[in-house]
């Protein structure tokens, strides 16, 4: 590991009565794919969001890129140019067709020309394979596609750190496939990735590291085979279990205590 | 026990609920018939025509209900619908502020002018505010003094309606955009506000006809003959020729204006019914 891209000191964040992260320390290198795992209501997209703070902490401090993002002086539309978001509801910008979509905000963020914002996004577009569907509109597109044009909005922007937020959760299965080979072909051109997840095969294949969060706290931090393959804690073995075979589960009593900022 | 049967099963005397069903509808065709027919044995034809369809007096309003009254109702009404439009655009704006005195204001403002007759706008705006400021002058003459009379009164209303269509665009857009650099404001512009007013396409256009027919209160700011609109040319004639037919050709020309803007809105939303699915 070069020096961290992310780093994040003892991070708090509370919703009221809620406190859904209770310090979390976590470091993350340059080209490095680290999965977030974790059962519903951990805390995991949470501390995703906290990374480009979308939400504030409430304690602690977030680095990225050498820059204290929790520093209250600091410019955070500068920051938050060099961290791409791609988010579990696409949230792609439905007024605007697939190739404004990539050129507006580099248009308006990065003022660049309209020239170069073209050339860009017609280059990321050919990325994700969607070079085809520059003048539709994401309400045309399916699931996976919207998903791949976020990704490459994203990147138009030329980001050094990505953060996904459960990209594929929103997917009908046989459309994940496409998302997750985009985001692999990130991770073996060295991007820098956070990503929350649920798909444990590509956390297995492609993350260099695998994290564990339950309660808002980290459980279990190592290679995909040491966390996935060989957990050590029961919590762990536990949630992989209800996972991987879910059919197995039995009913049984709530044993956490933790009330989730229930995902859509 | 019993209790629930008999009230479930069909009563063996009297009518079925099926036949309850058709008696009543046939009721309701039958008293609409006979207030169709009491309406024309007992209205007098020749007098009503004489009072509201006289095609000579018709003849005498053209063309100037058209190239004076109704442009004069169409340019107030435009007029105070653009000084509406933004005031309400800056109210909503404020209404969502972070700042609470902002949002205290907006918030009276709203009641305020919502609350108050549109009349007593008027009068306050026509007769209170030159007497109280003497220095004051409406740009436009009467033109800037109805502008600032109809933006007031529509403004509060579209504030709602904006801050209404703002709220709408759902929390992720204005999430992805500040994700992607954004500044608060520029994403506000570029991204949430383009959304907001598609929303709200249908709502503001039927503020417009609502706007239609207030700008007819021009009638109290006292206007010469160059500045009537419709209503004002209506009862003028009506008054000179002692006969009602310009107030019917008058109220003609609003629904000219009126009943188009209303089908428009309505293909909107349909439009927009779809594209949700």
């Amino acid at each position: 590991m070069t020096r961290p891209e992310i780093r994040v000191q003892d991070l708090h964040k509370s919703f009221g009565d809620n406190h859904v992260l209770r310090g979390i320390d976590l470091e993350i290198g340059q080209g490095e794919v680290v999965c977030v795992i974790g059962p519903s209501g951990s805390g995991k997209s949470t501390l995703l969001r906290c990374v480009n703070l979308l939400e504030e902490p409430t304690w602690g401090q977030v680095f990225v890129g050498g820059t204290e993002l929790t520093d209250p002086d600091v410019d955070i539309d500068a920051v938050r140019r060099r961290i791409g978001m791609v988010f579990q509801q696409f949230n792609l910008f439905p007024h605007l067709s697939v190739t404004e979509n990539l050129t507006l905000p580099q248009r308006r963020v990065l003022k660049r020309d309209k020239e170069t914002a073209a050339r860009i996004a017609a280059e990321n577009l050919a990325r994700v394979g969607l070079a085809e569907k520059a003048d539709a509109y994401p309400s045309s597109l399916s699931g996976g596609q919207q998903q791949r044009v976020a990704i490459a909005r994203a990147l138009a922007m030329g980001p050094e750190v990505m953060l996904f937020d459960e990209p594929t959760s929103a997917l009908d299965p046989e459309l994940v496939g496409d998302v997750l080979a985009v985001m692999r072909m990130l991770a073996t051109e060295g991007m820098t990735m956070m990503v929350v997840t649920h798909e444990m095969t590509f956390a297995r294949e492609v993350a260099d590291r695998v994290v564990f969060m339950d309660g808002g706290l980290i459980v279990e931090d190592g290679s995909p085979d040491q966390v996935i393959g060989d957990p050590q804690h029961e919590r762990t073995r536990h949630f992989l279990s209800r996972l991987l075979d879910p059919a197995m589960a039995q009913v049984e009593e709530e044993t956490s205590d933790q009330v989730g900022r229930g995902q859509p | 026990m019993a209790d629930t049967d008999t009230r479930i099963q069909p009563r063996k005397s009297g009518l079925t609920l099926r036949q309850k069903r058709r008696l009543s509808r046939g009721a309701q065709y039958a008293l609409f018939v006979a207030a169709v027919i009491a309406f024309a044995v007992t209205a007098d034809w020749g007098r009503l025509q004489n009072q509201f369809a006289q095609p000579g007096i018709a003849q005498r309003l053209f063309p100037a209900i058209i190239t004076v009254a109704l442009k004069n109702t169409v340019l107030y009404t435009l007029s105070g619908f653009v000084v509406g439009l933004v005031l309400g655009m800056v109210i909503a704006l404020m209404r969502l502020s972070s700042v609470g005195p902002y949002r205290w204001l907006a918030g009276v403002y709203i009641e305020i002018f919502r609350g108050l007759p549109a009349l007593l706008i008027f009068i306050f705006v026509g007769t209170g505010v030159p007497l109280a400021f003497p220095s004051v002058q409406y740009p436009g003459g009467i033109y800037g003094k109805v502008a600032v009379a109809l933006g007031l009164v529509s403004a509060a209303y579209m504030a709602e309606t904006i801050r209404a269509g703002i709220q709408a665009v759902p929390r992720g857009q204005m999430e992805a955009a500040r994700s992607l650099g954004f500044s608060p404001a520029r994403a506000m512009v570029s991204i949430i506000l383009p959304q907001a007013f598609r929303i709200i396409l249908p709502p503001l256009t039927n503020e417009l006809v609502l706007l239609f027919k207030d700008s007819s209160l021009v009638l109290f700011l006292g206007v010469t003959l160059e500045q009537r609109e419709l209503s004002k040319f209506g009862n003028d004639l009506a008054s000179t020729t002692a006969n009602s037919t310009p107030i019917l050709v008058a109220g003609l020309c609003y629904l000219l204006i009126t009943i188009p803007l209303s089908l428009v809105v309505r293909r909107m939303e349909s439009k927009a019914q779809r594209e949700i699915r």
